[in-house]
């Protein structure tokens, strides 16, 4: 299967989605990035800088761990976990802004701009713009800010600017909004390293690209520790659907069933949560560059999300994926903020893993249908990234004492 | 009478011709009703009524917030065409539709083309719907003798503004600088360059927007364009001082 040949529509569209709805002034500018993306897909020895380059900075190939603790206790299937955690800034983000900024460098730019809802493409951006040397400015929602305060520290001092976004919802659409407005502004000597695999085209597809890395290094590893099996079921979390689109490539053309796993927050009902196609409160839209399903009302304004994971709480979804699901070749469900806590709770225990919230959905939905599924069967989730810099957030959601008293004497000793 | 034999007869009483805009719903209906009464005292010949929408990414924070607080009032899609349809009737200036692709996606093209024509708009114009894909969208328009408003910008090689040329009709909105709306324009050689360039690849009347807010800008676009379009500086001029205030603003622009 090859999405991105377009032989059979337009460029750039997945089935009815995707497409490119921006403001006129960026013709040119998207022009030119596809031109120079599209040429360094083409040369093989980008692909190996690339692979070089991730190999040297961020630790790849990351490994993928059995689980056999968690796998016997839940009786069912064999789990199998790629861990994106153990990548440098301890997330799969990094793998697409390496890969940007490799393209930022041949486009000749010396400026990055990002938006991010956890932080963790922010903390990747900031990370890269350091050792290739750009000024970067990253966009995020006041909300966002307040909820992960450790990636903005880690931001700033990595040099980024940080920009708390006041409007709308304050979280990660309105943070796109305000890198749109600082692109159609400064396009000349700036690159918009977008996060995930949503946006106008080639963003969608340039973001899959780079995030594919994980899913070839996957279907090698997986195999080699089973015995050249395959898995028969691959979970990942659905924010925008980087990391997903990510380890799918490496099973698409395979007998292997892909779940998406999106944030029910507090389960269905307009508003409430940030599931666009595990729900059915979503609909065909056009915003932020594409066409695609988006959480919104009748007249095409933007709801409200609400998750326990900032990076999941996200009005609209990969356009791939909206074809993909439309096909009938990936399924969506949600795990609710509820479900989250508690599994997170049992991985740490049973395995010593501390998934990130946004990760942790992907477990949850795995921790439900493993043990329906037989003991030869396997299961491989994509740990998206790790959890401790979700660490406020936990606490809150374990409400754990001992924090909350280090916390308070931390808070005294900065007031004297 | 067709768009462009408006345009040619208002030409002889006035140049520039002037195009304001009011967000449908901020601060209020009613308070719209109150600036266009203004607007139409000062002859303006276009008035924009913009579809507030959630999303407004192409605009600067003046505007931002005036689509948010109209959004989050509950303005709806329907009392804004009802709006028009009372404007329409009350004044005679041209109304034009502005907003985000996504209002009129929703609604569906046959529904948003029907319910403008309806409501006695001439036109519209969508900062997001790039010409690749707006074919269907234009076709019902011409049916229906509506005219989409399709907008150059700067950075655009003379190749795209031939092909923005080639599907506009009556006139084009020429954007005056790079960013968002709302801050000042500097009108000079850079900006005479390139109306010079939307010049040679289309002969639609050149609408002029982006940062208009002075009487220099008007005799600027006197010489250099055909349309004045003033946006967020007459909001400015509402906000500090209400009708005197915008009253004020269109005097110093000699209107
Ligand atoms: C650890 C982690 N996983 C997943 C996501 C969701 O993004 P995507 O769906 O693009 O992988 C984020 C986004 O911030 C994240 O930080």
């Amino acid at each position: 299967m090859d999405l991105f040949d377009f032989k059979d529509g337009r460029e750039g569209y997945y089935g009815q989605f995707g497409g490119s709805f921006l403001p006129e002034i960026l013709t040119a500018t998207v022009e030119e990035l596809k031109a120079c993306f599209h040429e360094c897909k083409k040369d093989p020895s980008f692909w190996a800088e690339y692979e070089q380059l991730m190999h040297q900075y961020s630790g790849r190939p990351t490994p993928v761990t059995y689980l056999p603790n968690l796998s016997k206790q839940l009786g069912g299937a064999q789990i199998y976990v790629k861990r994106e955690d153990l990548n440098h800034t301890g997330s799969h983000k990094i793998n697409n802004v390496m890969g940007q900024g490799l393209i930022c460098q041949r486009l000749g730019k010396k400026r990055v701009i990002a938006e991010t809802g956890a932080g963790q493409h922010g903390f990747a951006t900031a990370t890269m713009a350091a050792k290739f040397g750009f000024d970067c400015k990253i966009y995020m929602g006041e909300v966002d800010v307040k909820r992960q305060r450790p990636n903005v520290f880690w931001m700033e001092n990595l040099g980024a600017e940080v920009v708390a976004v006041q409007d709308g919802q304050r979280t990660l659409k309105d943070a796109i909004n305000e890198c749109m407005r600082d692109w159609v502004s400064n396009m000349a000597d700036t690159h918009y390293v977008l996060g995930t695999a949503c946006g106008p085209h080639p963003f969608p597809e340039m973001v899959s690209y780079f995030q594919s890395i994980i899913g070839m290094e996957a279907n090698r590893q997986i195999k080699e520790l089973t015995g050249g099996r395959l898995p028969d079921k691959v979970f990942a979390c659905v924010g925008g659907g980087s990391n997903a689109m990510g380890i799918f490539q490496g099973f698409f053309d395979d007998d292997v069933e892909l779940i998406g796993c999106e944030a029910g927050g507090l389960g269905p009902g307009l508003g409430k949560h940030a599931a666009r196609l595990a729900y059915s409160d979503a609909s065909v839209g056009v915003a932020q560059g594409f066409k695609t399903f988006f959480l919104q009302n009748d007249d095409g304004n933007m709801l409200e999300t609400q998750s326990v994971a900032a990076g999941l709480d996200y009005i609209g979804i990969n356009p791939i994926f909206a074809y993909l699901w439309e096909q009938g070749r990936v399924r969506f469900e949600a795990a609710t903020n509820e479900e989250v806590r508690e599994t997170l709770k049992l991985v740490m225990k049973t395995e010593g893993l501390i998934p990130a919230l946004e990760s942790t959905h992907a477990f949850a939905k795995a921790v439900e249908e493993a043990p329906k599924m037989g003991k030869d069967e396997i299961i491989l989730i994509n740990q998206s990234g790790r959890g401790d810099k979700d660490i406020f957030t936990v606490a809150d959601a374990l409400d754990d004492a001992h924090w909350r008293e280090f916390i308070k004497e931390k808070a005294a000793q900065y007031e004297s | 009478m067709s768009l462009k034999d408006y345009i040619a007869e208002r030409k002889a009483i006035r140049t520039p011709l002037v195009m304001t805009h009011v967000v449908c719903g901020y601060p209020s209906f009613e308070d719209n009703m109150k600036e266009l009464e203004i607007m139409n005292a000062h002859g303006v010949d276009f008035v924009e009524l913009q579809f507030p929408f959630s999303e407004p990414s192409a605009d600067g924070p003046l505007f931002v917030k005036a689509n948010q607080e109209s959004v989050d009032s509950g303005t709806t899609v329907a009392q804004c065409f009802d709006f028009m349809a009372e404007v329409t009737k009350r004044f005679d200036f041209k109304v034009l539709m502005m907003g985000y692709y996504n209002t009129c996606f929703k609604m569906g093209h046959d529904n948003f083309i029907k319910r403008l024509k309806e409501a006695g708009g001439c036109g519209y114009i969508l900062p997001d719907l790039p010409i690749e894909e707006a074919d269907e969208l234009h076709a019902l328009s011409k049916q229906a003798d509506l005219t989409p408003v399709i907008l150059m910008t700067p950075t655009n090689t003379d190749a795209r503004l031939a092909q923005l040329g080639a599907a506009s009709q009556d006139l084009v909105y020429c954007v005056a600088r790079k960013g968002v709306t709302g801050s000042k324009t500097e009108m000079n050689q850079e900006v005479i360059t390139f109306l010079e360039r939307c010049r040679q690849a289309t002969d639609v009347a050149l609408g002029v927007g982006f940062g208009v807010s002075a009487k220099e800008d008007i005799d600027f676009i006197a010489e250099y364009g055909d349309i004045a379009i003033i946006g967020t500086a007459a909001l400015k001029a509402w906000e500090v001082g209400r009708e005197e205030g915008l009253h004020r603003f269109f005097e110093s622009l000699g209107l």
